[in-house]
Formats: C-alpha cells, structure tokens, sequence
C-alpha cells in the first residue's frame, strides 16, 4: 500500500495521533489556539465508533474524560493556557487516581488572556506544577507535525501503561503551520493496551503497590467495583489517615515514574562531544536552534543542540552524561518566555559551566539569527 | 422495618470501616437506605451502577455502598458522571450531590447536565447549608436564615431546585424528605428508571449547623417539622394560594418524555461509522 501523505497542521496531526493511538473519547471546550483538535475529533471520533462532547467549560472537559477513562475507554481533551489553568484541579484528580488521559496544551501568550493566537512556551512550569501537591507529570513536546502524530502515540500509551495523565505541550505556531506528513500504517505503530486485572473481584485492589509499581486497572462494569476518590487512599482505594499508608501512596506517585525514566524521557543531543556552547530548546524554537547550529558550525565554532522531546519529567542522568565533557563552557537555554526550562538546567548542569537565557516573551519566534548572535556573545 | 434493613446490609462495602462521617441524626443516611431500597426493588446488576459524587458531606455517601463509586471535586460530579455515561451508555449512572456542590461550584455542569437531557440521575440532597465546611450559607439557604458566614442574615435569594431544573430541560423532577421515607424509595425509583435526566431533591436536615445557627432544634425536631410544612403536590392543587404559604410541595414536578442524548449519539455513531 502506497504511505499516506497528508499536508497537516499540528492540531491535526493530534487528532491522527490519537485515532491511531486508540483514544475513543474526547471531551473539549473551544479556544484558540487548539480548537482545531475538537473540531477534528467532532467529525472524526463517531465514524470510528468513539464519542465527542463538547462540555460546558475546560473543568467539565477533563473531568468527563477522567470519568471516560475510569469506564474504559483512552480518553483526551485538548486546550490551551487559559482552559489548561482551568483544568489543573482536575489533572490532580487524575494524578492521585492513577486514571490515564491525555491533556493537549497549545501553549499561547499569558497570563491571562494574554495572546489567543500567539506562540508560546509560558506553560512548561504548569505543565510540571500545575496542580496542588506533590507528583511527577509527564509532558511531550514535539518540534514538528510529523513528530506531533507520533508523541500523541506515545504519550496515549505512556498514560496508558503508568497509570497517569500525560500532557503534550505544543506551541501555536506547532498547532497551525502546516507540513507534509506521512501517516503510519496501524501495523507500523505500538499501542498500549491498557493493562486489566486477572484476579478475583474480591482480591483486587485499584491502587495496589505492586512490585513494578505498575498496577492493573479494572473499569467500571468489570465486576469489580472499586471506590475513586481525590482523598488520599489506601490500595483498596478508601480514605485513609493513616501516615504510613499516606506515605506509600505519595511515594508510589513519584516513584512509579521515577523508575522508568530511561522509557520515559527522550532527549535528543547533536555535536555535544566537543562542544564549546550548547543550546537547550524545545518546540518551535528547537527548529530555529538546528538552523543556528548549522550556521555557527559553517563558521567553525564548537556548538551543540539538546532537543528535550519529554520536557518533565527531567533525566537528571542523561543530561548530566550530556554536560560531561571538559570543552563545555556555555549552556544557552532558548525558550518564549521569561526562562522556565532554564531553572531546571541550572540545576543539573557542572557548577564551572555558564548557563545563560535566551527569551522572548514579545509574542514571536526566536529567530535562527537571534541565536546565532547569543552563541557569538557567549563564546 | 427488619426487612428492610437487611436489603441495606446487601449492599453495603463490608470492607469499608464504619461508622460513617455523617453527624448521628443527619438526614443523608436515611436517603442512602432510601436509594438501596429504589436500586434493590428496579433489580439493577449492581456490576452496572456507578455512583457518582463531588464534595460535601452528601458526597461521602458512594464509598459505604458496593458499587462502581467515583467520589470526585467539588462540583464536577456531573461532569465526571457524563464522561462515565456518555463512553458506557449502558451503565446505570447517578450522581449524589448537595446543595452547595450541585448549585453553587457546580451549577454549570448542572443546567447543562439537564439541558443535554442525558440520563444520569441526580440525587440533590438539600439541608441548606455547607455542613462540611461548618455551616456557611449555601444557594438555598432561605433569605434572612444565618449561616456562618451569614451572621447578620441571608441577604441573597434561594434556588427553587425543581424549577432549576424543569427550566433547564430535565426529563423528571421529584422532591422528597427524609421524613416522607415510602414516597422517597418511589421517588428516586421512578428517576432511576426514567430514560433522560433527572432530578430528586432529597429534603434533608442539618441540625448541627443550619438547626443550631437558625434555633430549629435538634434533628428530631427539624425532621418532625418536615411533616408538618409539607403539602404534596396533588393535595396543593386544590388549595387556594394563601394555604401554601411557607408551605414546601413534594412529589413529582414534571415527567416528560424528551430524546435522551446517548440515543440520539449513538444513533449518529450508527449512522456515520465507517464499515
């Protein structure tokens, strides 16, 4: 069979994703910039025998699809800043439940209402520290409409098989520009299905502590008939007071990812064995970092490009591995904003290595020039 | 009264410890055995039940019964109870809620709820009052009553539930009391099984709070006084308007057959599917 060529935008390469991924349930409130998701869910989700709705507000979107998850069915809901903030009591309910979903931030200008249909990257922290309490969030950022369909995919079943929500942070700029996409075949794909248990009702336990820390999950209608609650519980899933059992829980939360970074966390890396300065994007300026790399390296400097794919959660490891080297002076870390992703590089990289900003929180792309100029300012 | 008890132990999770949250005299958990004894009579498989609830003391009641129960924010139960719905048509849906996380923080999901006309029951327990949070005035709480954070007086109007609803499109709106034990089981019965949404406010007391701040006694007496307010429906009609005054009415406000949404999507799903 010949490939599939499509010219897409990245909203809907989302929703070829997440068909492909075998998300069955959307529930989404319209804003700009990801509206182009719902609308295509709207027309696509029934012909395949899936449900769209179109709530009432964001807080209605992502509880419906918790509650869509809990009975089964891979489930997603896309939005961008304002309604992503709206969502964030949600999103710890899905947390704490260990229920998968899939949120979609297309990420514009805030605070506030900020630029509706402007490109931004002033959600990486919410992504990481939305919601109240303590937990570990998973979010992907592709670069590319094409990447966009397959970390839809892998997100689905990141969510899937850890039990978590998982979220895609794509710019606007992502979300409208169009680009050719070759749609993969349902056998060229993995997808996760969602693990279920082999135990008798009355031995199952929802949030049981496993070995793996991977639990089996029940839906609603198996014959289980277990208890959900945002209260913090026991394995059986009811309150508890208990310190003890507290712990457990919270502990499970983090560690349950924390175990599994090496699947998780994807980082690209280029030239950084000998490089002198480093530039750390994602995203839509991951992109204008490539073409200033080629640039700065046609003028014989020693420059090298990280690419996070998976923004949170961070590979301590990995990028301290990637810092390692004694030629490294200069880390610049690209973002549209007021420096986010920096705070978490500083952490990790050597102490005798500078890392500088480069922002822009104007409501335009960092240019490949732009970075060009940061990396002969720092050198 | 022994037979009846018996069919609650049935349904009751043996492994969840009680006692319960709810003050000894509180109306929700007369409203509970009301619920088993509707959901025992209709027969349901209890595997295809799901309760659903927000936040509140009417909200802790799913985690005592043996069913699916998801126990949810403060508000969204109807949110969550659509996503279980909407994706499992089959599943017998009901959400338990209060006035305050019906009404107020969740009043969005609940006239769009109704106007979606999807068949999830809603049982509305009303006693007035935030009685979690310690007694702070809620979107019923009469004017001029006190709350907490009402210590001079209610100055806002109350919500008619019924009229709520039936304005925003519910297929069938009851309201009950924990008084009126016989015709509550019927009540939420009929909602049970009417095919769309529907509404049974459960008229319920909390003396601890909005009896205490409001000097209307002791549960015994709040429940007794529901006896004596109450006018059913059938009985209001023949009386002239000034008889009905202060008087709260009972029964069935509205039983109307409407699509149901589910049907109609999964109509459009067998219309538009691919192969």
């Amino acid at each position: 069979m010949a490939p599939k060529i499509k010219l897409l935008q990245g909203n809907e390469a989302v929703v070829e994703g997440a068909l492909l991924g075998g998300v069955r349930f959307f529930a989404g409130y319209p804003i700009t910039p990801s509206t182009e998701v719902a609308e295509g869910m709207a027309r696509r989700l029934p012909k395949c025998g899936g449900h769209f709705i179109q709530m009432e507000d964001e807080i209605g979107s992502i509880a419906a699809i918790i509650g869509a998850s809990c009975a089964g069915a891979k489930s997603m809901t896309a939005t961008s800043g304002p309604g992503f903030s709206l969502m964030q009591e949600n999103i710890g309910f899905a947390f704490i439940t260990e229920t998968p979903c899939i949120i979609v931030n297309v990420q514009r200008g805030g605070p506030s209402t900020g630029l509706p249909t402007k490109v931004s990257q002033s959600d990486t922290m919410q992504a990481r520290w939305g919601t109240h309490g303590d937990y570990v969030a998973i979010a992907l950022a592709p670069q590319s409409v094409e990447e966009t369909v397959h970390l839809t995919i892998k997100a689905i079943n990141l969510a899937e098989e850890y039990r978590t929500p998982v979220i895609v942070l794509l710019d606007e700029v992502l979300g409208h520009m169009r680009e050719k996409v070759t749609i993969p075949d349902e056998g060229e794909i993995e997808v996760f299905k969602r693990v279920k248990p082999d135990v008798p009702a009355s031995w199952y336990k929802h949030f049981e502590i496993t070995p793996s820390l991977k639990s089996p999950m029940a839906s609603f209608g198996d014959g289980y008939r277990f208890h959900v609650t945002g209260l913090t519980h026991n394995e059986e899933g009811f309150p508890t007071a208990d310190p003890k059992k507290i712990q457990a829980k919270l502990d499970k939360l983090r560690n349950k990812i924390m175990r599994y970074v090496d699947d998780i966390c994807r980082v690209e890396h280029d030239g950084m064995e000998d490089a002198h300065v480093a530039v750390v994007s994602y995203g839509s300026v991951a992109r204008a970092t490539r073409q200033a790399v080629m640039m700065a390296r046609q003028k014989r400097m020693k420059v090298g490009q990280i690419r996070p794919v998976t923004i949170w959660p961070t590979h301590d490891k990995l990028y301290k591995q990637l810092f390692d080297s004694k030629a490294l002076e200069v880390i610049i870390v690209a973002e549209l904003n007021m420096g986010q992703l920096i705070t978490e590089i500083e952490r990790v990289a050597p102490r005798n290595v500078k890392v500088v900003g480069l922002n822009r929180y104007d409501s335009e792309l960092i240019t490949p020039q732009q970075i060009l100029d940061k990396i002969r300012e720092v050198r | 009264m022994l037979q009846k008890s018996s069919v609650i132990h049935e349904y009751l999770r043996a492994k969840k410890q009680f006692p319960n949250v709810w003050c000894p005299g509180c109306g929700i958990g007369i409203v509970m055995g009301s619920l088993v004894r509707a959901i025992d009579q209709l027969q349901l498989d209890r595997d295809n039940v799901t309760l659903v609830s927000g936040i509140g003391c009417s909200s802790r009641l799913p985690v005592y019964l043996d069913f699916n129960t998801l126990h949810t924010t403060h508000g969204r139960a109807l949110a969550f109870a659509t996503g279980v719905k909407f994706s499992k048509p089959g599943m017998n849906v009901i959400v338990i809620t209060g006035d305050g996380d019906a009404l107020a923080i969740g009043g969005n999901h609940f006239i769009h709820a109704a106007r979606r006309n999807i068949n999830i029951t809603t049982i509305l327990i009303n006693n007035q009052i935030y009685g979690m949070t310690g007694g702070q005035f809620s979107p019923t709480t009469p004017s001029d009553c006190y709350g907490t954070t009402a210590p001079y007086g209610n100055k806002e109007n109350h919500f008619d539930i019924p009229k709520l609803a039936m304005g925003a499109g519910a297929s069938f709106v009851a309201r009950g009391t924990v008084y009126h034990v016989t015709q509550l089981d019927k009540l939420i019965a009929e909602a049970i099984a009417k095919n769309g949404f529907s509404v049974v406010e459960a008229f319920s007391n909390c003396h601890t709070y909005f009896g205490r701040l409001n000097r209307q006694g002791d549960s015994v007496r709040m429940i007794e006084e529901m006896k004596k307010s109450v006018i059913p429906l059938k009985a209001a009609a023949k009386l002239p308007p000034e008889k009905l005054e202060g008087k709260m009415l009972t029964g069935v406000f509205c039983d109307v057959e409407r699509e149901e949404y589910t049907d109609r999507y999964e109509a459009l799903i067998a219309s538009v599917r691919e192969k």
